[in-house]
């Protein structure tokens, strides 16, 4: 305990945890599959404006435009297909990069264009269940070791 | 150096930096670009392309202008921007009767009715512009003509009621960087308060166009960062700060600071809500709920409406104030609960500006580049002033946003958590530390 009181261990603990739940290496064992989704675009949005995916699949978006030229943009892999009115373009890449990645209407189609949005999930989003056990680190720990900055006080509540 | 024994650090003793803070130049000139910027801004909004994309009055205002404020100048600069804020310049230079010079001015100057003080109104504000903010960001002739109704607004009350009361009480953006100003690491404030007990004049006050007493200020909040204070104190015993951003709380905690209020303590449970609110509207994959924000007076907008005003005025205030209680009842019962929450919703502040920091970057990062063409062609003309107007959209930096905003959202709990453990025991800061960490995750969730 009497380590515990040493000034600079509790960040120390706060650090070494931290640094744990946002380094610590997480399994990746998964068959790659083939994939394929097809993505209607209509002004203004997606459908399905969710796909999940495992790292490793081959992927193939079948994208569909019902109104205007849609186009998708997917960020994180940078690629992209642009659709007119009624036709399908298709897209085919290996989903080798882990994570949730936005993608989104590369073709100003209408007012609320920059809201036309979809996800593509490639594996569990680690990065968000890293980040949920950092926001439960610092609750806990916060809790627990009652670290605060000068001057402490009761104002406040009492 | 120049850092006083209270731990701050005396900009306005900075060669290269004092003559322009005792200068009514700069701010002068940057009203005047701004003011400029401003009217342009509008007759864009109004009489430029429909195509939002390509205007200047949405790329600017609401990609360039907005992103700059809230990634930048708020948490580096606070309330700087108010200084050279375009709204209040005619009705300034009415009230003062020239732009440098004071004269007799026009307006009745009256006093602002007490029964309207405080950030109700501002409150208000803010609200009916979320209402209608999916049409505000996107659709040119609705920017162009808020614009112009916040500059024909603030010229009208300013020549009714004295001084900045548009901007004291009823400028949306003003409370928005306000509440956020507590965090800045910077602040105007007097170098020694025995030098001002025996001063007659009170230049700062006669001079503060805010209607504050600066050298009484406690808070920034309605400290518009003018630096008419520091130019015109015949004793050179205003100063402009830098400081840490925990300052404000550090006084509250020693008895020192400002009062702290409901009104201001309900603004920034409201700012809270509104930002996962906002994340999910613009940057979630749910299209019918974009539609439906868009969609003014139908009934899906109604519906959203109703759910918008419901979560960001009562389910998360009501939350947080559940939480408070419930801390209070886990403490033991001490204190007045009142009292207790007001102080915990200010505690909550960092993860507030942190929440609005992260889903601008979302936003922002994804759609800077429509600046570029805007630049050469800001009326959607077919013009190409720079260059510029054909380069393509793309979005920046989407490959390490997501871990930036883990990173100022995790910081900003962590920070919000040695806020409350001040104030707090451990069992009174558990529920509203349980709430601060649900709103956290649902940022996260919603953007990462």
């Amino acid at each position: 305990m009497n380590r515990l009181k040493m000034p600079g261990t509790p960040w120390l603990i706060l650090l070494l945890a931290a640094l744990t739940a946002m380094l610590v290496p997480v399994p990746r064992t998964y068959a790659p599959q083939d994939r394929v989704f097809r993505v209607d675009a209509s002004q203004f949005s997606f459908n399905p404006g969710v796909l999940a995916v495992n790292p490793g699949d081959r992927v193939t978006l079948e994208l569909r435009s019902t109104d205007v030229v849609h186009g998708l943009y997917l960020d994180g892999y940078g690629l992209s297909v642009v659709a007119d009115p009624g036709q399908t373009a298709t897209l085919t890449f290996v989903a080798d990069r882990p994570g949730s990645f936005r993608f989104r209407c590369s073709v100003p189609c209408g007012d609320i264009h920059p809201f036309m949005l979809g996800r593509l999930r490639v594996g569990p989003n680690w990065l968000l269940i890293r980040a949920m056990a950092l926001i439960a680190i610092t609750v806990v720990w916060s809790l627990v070791t009652g670290v605060t900055t000068k001057p402490r006080t009761q104002v406040a509540i009492v | 150096m120049n850092i006083d024994h209270d731990r701050r650090f005396d900009l306005t003793r900075v060669r290269w930096l004092a003559p322009l803070l005792r200068s009514r130049w700069p701010v002068v000139l940057g009203r005047a670009v701004t003011l400029a910027g401003f009217v342009f801004t509008i007759l864009a909004g109004l009489l430029g392309t429909p195509i939002g994309g390509r205007n200047f009055a949405i790329i600017f205002v609401w990609i360039a202008w907005w992103t700059v404020l809230k990634l930048i100048l708020m948490p580096v600069a606070g309330r700087s921007w108010c200084s050279v804020c375009p709204i209040p310049a005619t009705s300034e230079w009415l009230q003062q009767g020239g732009i440098l010079q004071r004269g007799k001015g026009v307006g009745l100057k009256l006093r602002w009715p007490r029964r309207l003080r405080g950030q109700w109104l501002q409150l208000g504000g803010f609200a009916v512009m979320g209402l209608f903010s999916a049409v505000l960001l996107t659709r040119p002739s609705a920017t162009g003509g808020i614009l112009l109704a916040l500059l024909l607004g603030a010229t009208g009350i300013g020549l009714v009621f004295e001084r900045r009361a548009f901007c004291r009480h009823l400028c949306p953006i003003g409370g928005y960087i306000g509440w956020y100003e507590q965090l800045a690491p910077v602040a105007v404030r007097v170098r020694d308060r025995d030098v001002c007990r025996g001063c007659v004049e009170k230049a700062c006050y006669q001079n503060c166009q805010w209607g504050i007493f600066p050298a009484a200020l406690k808070d920034s909040f309605d400290c518009g960062m003018c630096m008419a204070c520091i130019q015109t104190c015949p004793r050179d015993n205003m100063a402009l700060w830098a400081r840490s951003p925990s300052r404000e709380s550090e006084e509250a905690a020693r008895g020192e600071g400002a009062a702290r209020r409901l009104d201001r303590a309900w603004f920034g449970l409201f700012m809270l809500a509104c930002a996962p609110v906002y994340a999910a509207v613009m940057l979630g994959p749910w299209g019918s709920l974009t539609e439906a924000a868009y969609a003014i007076g139908t009934v899906a907008w109604l519906r959203y409406a109703l759910a918008f005003l419901t979560i960001t005025l009562g389910v998360g205030p009501g939350l947080f104030w559940l939480a408070a209680r419930l801390g209070w009842l886990l403490g033991g019962r001490s204190g007045s609960a009142k009292r207790g929450a007001i102080h915990l919703s200010y505690a909550l502040s960092p993860v507030g500006l942190a929440a609005w920091i992260a889903f601008t970057m979302s936003f922002a990062f994804a759609n800077l580049s429509y600046v570029w063409p805007v630049i050469s062609d800001p009326l959607g003309m077919g013009w190409n002033l720079l260059g510029t107007a054909d380069w393509a959209w793309h979005p920046y930096l989407m490959n390490v946003t997501p871990l930036l905003q883990v990173v100022v959202l995790a910081g900003s709990l962590l920070w919000a958590a040695l806020e409350v453990r001040r104030i707090a025991t451990s069992r009174q800061a558990l529920p509203v530390l349980a709430y601060a960490s649900l709103l956290t995750a649902g940022m996260l969730w919603l953007l990462i």
